[in-house]
């Protein structure tokens, strides 16, 4: 039962997560680079724009869903179970994500590292 | 890729692993979380190894977001894959969690795999294929 709960939690750690992040990625891809906005117009512009982003505010939300989701689960599993499993899966989720909702260039290579990322997490759960 | 971008990185790298071990020392402290009382979840934010997670984590966030505004999200990710190395080794040494060696095979596969796309740009889009075409991109970034 505690392995059923223990997966549920990566469940909704990797959705909430990878939603979190393609939010975030949005927001960050709309307002710029933060480095050249920083030299070019000073900090107040920088707090600005990325205080008014609501895709910020949607991915902070989504962000907050999947750390409170990460806390449970941890309080069931090692970390070093809970880390690798949630952080590998996620990161299939948000390949995902990038190529349909952010148009990022997901090529051959990237899904290659999708299926060594899958491997991974197979091995995790078996030991 | 400048000098203060991969430090951008690795900040990400460091505030996310050390904010999720201090997690999971306080985590260990506050016990098993009944299904039925989910809600104390909340009382573990009383635990100093819990706070000092957080603020571990809002380090990370900033980097995190400095990060997303010049790379990829497929980019960004991949690069800070040598955090599941970094707290692997801390919850074994740390937190003396018994990492078998199917384990230690699994989180070496992950960050070959990750490892592999890190390689490539920092920046790539694909044009949607949607009626609203270039200008769309263009407008979006």
């Amino acid at each position: 039962m505690r392995t059923l709960y223990t997966w549920t939690c990566i469940f909704f750690v990797v959705c909430s997560a990878a939603a979190g992040d393609v939010f975030i990625a949005l927001a960050m891809r709309r307002i710029g680079d933060l480095g050249l906005l920083h030299r070019k117009h000073g900090l107040l512009t920088v707090m600005t724009r990325v205080l008014s982003s609501g895709a910020l505010f949607a991915g902070i939300f989504f962000m907050a869903m999947a750390f409170f989701s990460n806390l449970v689960g941890l309080s069931w599993a090692d970390l070093s179970l809970m880390g690798p499993a949630s952080a590998a899966l996620t990161f299939v989720t948000n390949a995902i994500g990038a190529k349909f909702f952010l148009h990022e260039d997901v090529d051959k290579r990237r899904w290659i590292a999708t299926i060594f990322v899958c491997c991974g997490v197979l091995l995790l759960t078996r030991s | 890729m400048t000098l203060r971008k991969y430090l951008v990185l690795l900040s990400v790298v460091i505030f996310g692993s050390i904010g999720d071990t201090m997690l999971a020392r306080g985590m260990k402290d506050v016990g098993a979380i009944d299904i039925h009382h989910v809600s104390h979840v909340f009382t573990a934010l009383s635990n100093p190894w819990v706070i000092f997670g957080i603020f571990c984590l809002l380090g990370f966030m900033s980097s995190y977001m400095t990060a997303l505004s010049f790379a990829d999200l497929t980019y960004v990710l991949p690069a800070t894959a040598l955090g599941y190395v970094f707290m692997a080794l801390l919850s074994r040494f740390w937190l003396h969690e018994h990492i078998s060696l199917l384990r230690w095979l699994g989180i070496a596969l992950i960050t070959a795999g990750v490892g592999l796309v890190a390689g490539g740009p920092s920046r790539t889009e694909h044009p949607p294929t949607s009626v609203s075409g270039p200008k769309a991109v263009q407008e979006r970034v």
